[in-house]
């Protein structure tokens, strides 16, 4: 038995102690909204694959009003992942030169969120086109 | 010295493809998905019926957007829940690694297999 009793700095909440860390942790966070979304998807699809009666009872289930709040929830961190993921591009791209200089943070991220509200605005228009 | 090959490059072409799929248009699947037509906004209440999702998805290009949208959002999610469970000091990284892409591996493979059943 040793008598050492090492000073280990402790690691609990060490999110919280940082406006920066806890940015960080709500951008990774969104990740668990992501994947319940995707297997949203993916019980839509799998009762797709067995039939009306399956697919009618996935499309009832979705007009509950727990689905509804969660997908609420869903599209307050889709929307969030959007701006933080562009808000971190210009630190996960390499660097990009236009005409010898360097493109600007702030021009990146710019340009992603914009190249986001025209693509979300064209699903939004092509699914009402799809079904007027 | 022979080094051996990271697999982290597969993994994080994958988180980056879904990050940026969700990025581009997730926030719009949401909302038609899961508020709009549902909830009857917008949208003609028949959008997502039996015959016309079965009819997207018989479109090779609606099958191909379909299994990329649940796959790749599926291994965006994966690759940052097991960095957050790093974070959060579960530190049996085989385990969480194993899982994490595990899920995501067994979605992808339904999902596949959903839209093959389906056919054409």
């Amino acid at each position: 038995m040793s008598n050492r009793r090492p000073y280990v700095r402790p690691m609990d909440n060490w999110w919280m102690r940082d406006p920066f860390f806890v940015r960080y942790m709500a951008r990774e966070f969104t990740a668990v909204f992501v994947a319940a979304y995707a297997v949203v998807l993916l019980f839509g699809l799998v009762r797709l694959s067995q039939g009306e009666a399956a697919f009618n009872g996935w499309l009832q289930y979705l007009k509950t009003p727990w689905m509804l709040v969660f997908h609420v929830i869903v599209l307050a961190t889709f929307i969030y992942h959007t701006w933080s993921w562009f808000s971190i591009m210009p630190k996960t791209m390499p660097i990009m030169f236009v005409g010898g200089k360097r493109v600007q943070p702030g021009t990146i991220t710019g340009t992603g969120i914009a190249a986001a509200v025209v693509a979300c605005l064209a699903v939004l228009v092509i699914v009402k086109g799809m079904h007027p | 010295m022979k080094m051996k090959r990271s697999n982290e490059p597969i993994f994080w072409s994958l988180f980056g493809a879904g990050g940026i799929l969700a990025a581009l248009i997730g926030p719009a699947l949401v909302f038609i998905t899961g508020i709009a037509v549902p909830f009857g906004l917008f949208y003609a209440p028949d959008t997502m019926s039996y015959s016309n999702m079965l009819a997207f998805v018989h479109n090779w290009l609606g099958k191909l957007f379909t299994f990329a949208v649940v796959a790749l959002f599926l291994w965006h999610a994966a690759h940052r829940i097991h960095i957050l469970l790093h974070d959060f000091g579960v530190h049996a990284v085989t385990l969480v690694k194993v899982l994490c892409y595990g899920s995501a591996f067994v979605g992808t493979v339904v999902a596949a297999y959903a839209l093959l059943a389906i056919g054409s």
